[in-house]
């Protein structure tokens, strides 16, 4: 690649990124305290169905492997 | 003075303005705000089953949506699909190039798709009389890290050639092309509303990106070395990612920055794979020391582990019905504890 191409592309890539930095530069964000309020409540509020927090009955876990019954 | 010295200064600007952007809403953190919750339970789950049939290490492990089936990829040079409730192989299916690196399957149930270091994107159909070769997506310039599905006829991919895709599995063809990455991209992860997705890369950052229109909406920095797993909170709202740095972290996405972040000085192997429970509480995270451990993700508290693998934990997954945590590693099993 002839440096005339070569510093035509680093010039090409620079201004690449200087577009995605604008872009990046102008959206609107939110306080953390806010955003970890929200994240905190969403948890709160779907802790009840997480299997894995609140823990699986032996009848309703379909990994847990059946015990056969002997009958006495 | 040229105009590569005046974009410079332009992009030292911009960068030095997003930081105190940023800055401008960090008020607090999201340690001091979950002080007030109670503690996750300390999480204590079983090994209840163990999946063999892999001869070689397993890179790759993805649930399906049915919450029952699971395909697994291994350098042995095969696919498996396995009916994780009876722990038996439903299906086998033999791979042309056996240095695969990941493996997905599609919401329906009726595609799979693999790939590693032929550069290319396997798509086969498992539900015909014999499994067989939809697609081979062929136009990445390096390794196939990741792939996701978004339905029978889309899917997403991460590549080592900097740039991820989305696929029109109907033509076989690059739809849209998402070009920000400096480094290989290493994961990716599928918005719950499908809009966006989030990537991560060797260049440490992690970048949001609108699906339909291929731009680059957000990116996240932090981590100082690769970042090799990538998943969304439940909520959307968020992202966490895991390093190659040994740490975790949480990203807001409406707060653009990171917001928490989970570390332990004793700690120092690779996070590989990353996983959450069904609310977003407890993040699974599969290390390089052949561990798993479980934080509860909004105290940074370490509160469990999963100990039993001979080898690096490579992938771990949770499906969506949230009734279990797979991890698969390069010992060649699967296991599921609940």
């Amino acid at each position: 690649m002839s440096s005339k191409m070569q510093s035509s592309n680093n010039i090409a890539h620079a201004r690449r990124t200087v577009q995605q930095l604008r872009i990046e530069a102008s959206i609107e964000r939110i306080k953390v305290s806010k955003a970890s309020a929200d994240l905190m409540h969403y948890c709160g509020e779907h802790a009840k169905y997480d299997p894995l927090l609140m823990g699986i009955p032996a009848s309703e876990n379909p990994f847990k492997d059946k015990k056969p019954c002997t009958i006495l | 003075m040229g105009e590569m010295d005046t974009l410079k200064k332009e992009a030292d600007g911009l960068k030095a303005q997003i930081e105190a952007a940023r800055k401008a809403v960090n008020d607090t953190t999201m340690a001091a705000v979950a002080s007030g919750v109670a503690a996750a339970p300390r999480v204590q789950l079983k090994n209840r089953k163990t999946l063999k049939g892999h001869l070689a290490k397993i890179y790759g492990l993805h649930w399906s949506a049915d919450n029952r089936h699971m395909v697994s990829a291994s350098q042995d040079g095969k696919l498996l699909i396995w009916d994780t409730y009876t722990g038996n192989k439903v299906y086998a299916i033999p791979l042309k190039s056996s240095w695969v690196m990941s493996c997905s399957m599609a919401p329906s149930g009726n595609l799979v798709a693999s790939g590693g270091l032929d550069n290319m994107c396997t798509v086969v159909n498992i539900k015909a009389a014999s499994p067989k070769t939809l697609r081979e997506l062929d136009a990445h310039e390096g390794y196939l890290s990741h792939s996701r599905f978004l339905s029978d006829t889309e899917l997403l991919t991460a590549s080592g050639d900097t740039t991820c895709c989305l696929w029109d599995l109907e033509t076989g063809k690059q739809k849209v092309i998402y070009k920000s990455h400096v480094g290989d991209c290493m994961c990716l992860a599928v918005s719950p509303d499908q809009n966006t997705f989030i990537s991560g890369a060797c260049d440490s950052t992690a970048k949001l990106w609108d699906i339909r229109d291929g731009g680059c909406k957000q990116t996240f920095i932090g981590h100082t070395s690769d970042i090799n797993a990538i998943a969304f909170y439940p909520s959307g709202t968020a992202v966490i990612t895991g390093s190659d740095d040994c740490t975790l972290k949480m990203y807001d996405l409406r707060a653009d920055q990171e917001v928490n972040g989970y570390q332990d000085a004793a700690l120092n192997a690779g996070v590989t794979s990353v996983s959450l429970s069904s609310s977003g509480r407890l993040i699974f995270a599969g290390y390089d020391n052949f561990n798993c451990n479980i934080w509860d993700s909004l105290k940074a508290e370490k509160v469990g582990v999963l100990s039993g693998h001979d080898n690096r934990v490579s992938c771990i997954g949770v499906p969506d019905d949230g009734l279990g945590v797979c991890t698969g590693s390069w010992d060649s099993f699967l296991k599921i504890w609940n």
